[in-house]
């Protein structure tokens, strides 16, 4: 038995916290104003959102090596603002799964919010609360389990993204090669025991996260209701 | 009528009787079968289909049963091995091209470094650029062929940061292309049938062919598959590709002959 290079499962574990954590930040605000607002854009913000659920990663790939070349204007931008080019660099593997796992994170706090209905914000308007105050004090405690499905599913996605990195990340050893890549690589030159090695640490990791999201919702169920 | 079934069953399963010719081609060779494809089809009658990757990755598919008739790899030593595995037919063996290898400098390439065969490593060892794109070494042999150039030149450790690597050369050439890298080794064969990328027609560019000395020639061998020992349709195949018109056609896309 062959033990695989574990830089790769650093690599991913870091792409899918920042990830995650960036999500969080930029999604409470996205599915805050999607929950509540009347606007007639909504349908099309929704469907913006939910498109990274259905487009194929070849498609994002194929946008992104578009967009993010140094000579496109955001690949420009971010050369001059840091020197490197964004393809085939960690902030770009960060850029590609924000978009990735948007919905993952959006769609679980959007639910969320709307279940909480008008009735809390409105009580706690009469009570002299701040926008700012109500959200912090009523709104975020009473979503908490929609926070956690977020963050759980956005970080287990963006573990298990695969066509997006490799169209864009150009396989770098510690930099750009991730988890599921590094597989690929292995069962695609033949070493298939260090494919096994990392492929089932990968399945198991999978199902525990998978098991703690449902046991949460479960024990939320009973304790809330 | 279970008989009839089964009888159904075993013709759908019975590969090639409708003349068809499935061949596995790495990634470099792919757009030069496509210009040769309506050729054979219309002199053989046969219907050819392509599937296409790296040679690495084709070479693992057909160790897992992939169901091809022929493999037309860009080395010489898959081929091979997949005749002491027993799944390739014995002798059936043959060279259909020689690779060439260029380093393309999609634009901006520098003037005033040298000329002819100095050209390229001169540009390499000035270094005005991020990201050089190869093939994966270990998968696609125009990626191996693309690290001994570098070896050749003592360019490779110092470079080594800078290497970005396509799954297979055709990947390699869409990251020049698109201008994720500035400057890829990609097959010559590529350049004359490439998009240039967006919003730009033909390959363009400045390339420097890379002198054959600086790596091992890239022999890209065919070999029949097992599944196809008495298919007419793959030898019908295998007959034109060692044609002169094929052979001419082939030289003519970019690649040397044996």
């Amino acid at each position: 038995m062959s033990w695989p290079d574990l830089a790769p499962i650093r690599l991913t574990l870091l792409l899918a916290t920042v990830t995650t954590l960036l999500l969080l930040l930029l999604g409470t605000p996205l599915a805050w104003w999607l929950a509540t607002t009347r606007s007639r854009l909504r349908p099309v913000i929704e469907a913006i959102t939910a498109l990274p659920l259905v487009l194929p990663p070849t498609v994002l790939g194929f946008y992104l090596l578009v967009m993010l070349n140094p000579e496109a204007p955001i690949g420009s931008f971010w050369v001059r603002l840091t020197g490197n080019t964004l393809t085939f660099s960690f902030a770009g593997l960060v850029v590609a799964s924000l978009l990735y796992s948007l919905p993952f994170a959006v769609q679980p706090l959007q639910g969320a919010f709307e279940g909480l209905g008008r009735g809390p914000l409105e009580a706690a308007a009469t009570l002299g609360a701040a926008p700012f105050d109500t959200f912090r004090s009523v709104v975020i405690p009473a979503s908490l389990r929609g926070f956690v499905t977020a963050a759980v599913l956005s970080f287990a996605h963006t573990i298990g993204e695969f066509g997006v990195v490799l169209m864009v990340g150009g396989n770098i050893p510690g930099r750009t090669r991730v988890l599921s890549i590094a597989i690929y690589e292995h069962v695609e030159t033949l070493r298939y025991s260090e494919a096994h090695v990392l492929s089932a640490g990968l399945l198991l990791f999978s199902f525990a996260v998978l098991l703690s999201v449902y046991a949460l919702n479960r024990r939320a169920r009973f304790h809330v209701r | 009528m279970i008989l009839r079934t089964l009888f159904a069953v075993w013709v759908m399963l019975t590969p090639l009787t409708a003349g068809e010719v499935r061949v596995a081609v790495a990634s470099n060779f792919s757009g030069a079968l496509e210009q040769l494809r309506d050729d054979f089809e219309t002199r053989s009658g046969h219907r050819l289909t392509l599937v296409t990757g790296s040679t690495g990755k084709l070479y693992a598919q057909i160790r897992h049963g992939a169901p091809y008739d022929v493999l037309l790899a860009a080395d010489a030593a898959r081929p091979e091995r997949l005749e002491q595995d027993g799944l390739a037919v014995d002798g059936s063996r043959f060279t259909y091209a020689l690779g060439r290898l260029v380093l393309w400098y999609r634009s901006g390439a520098p003037t005033d470094s040298g000329t002819g065969d100095q050209q390229g490593s001169a540009w390499l060892e000035a270094g005005r650029f991020r990201k050089l794109a190869i093939a994966h070494p270990e998968l696609a042999p125009y990626g191996r062929a693309a690290e001994e150039t570098m070896q050749s030149l003592g360019v490779l450790e110092s470079l080594r940061p800078r290497l970005v690597r396509g799954e297979n050369i055709a990947q390699a050439y869409a990251l020049v292309a698109s201008g994720n890298a500035e400057l890829g080794f990609v097959a010559q064969a590529q350049l004359g049938q490439g998009d240039g990328g967006l919003g730009r027609s033909g390959a363009g560019g400045t390339r420097w062919p890379v002198p054959a000395a600086l790596h091992q020639p890239i022999r890209q061998d065919a070999v029949l598959l097992k599944r196809a020992t008495d298919a007419e349709a793959a030898a019908a195949f295998l007959v034109f590709l060692r044609s002169e018109e094929a052979r001419s056609r082939i030289a003519a896309l970019g690649y040397d002959l044996p």
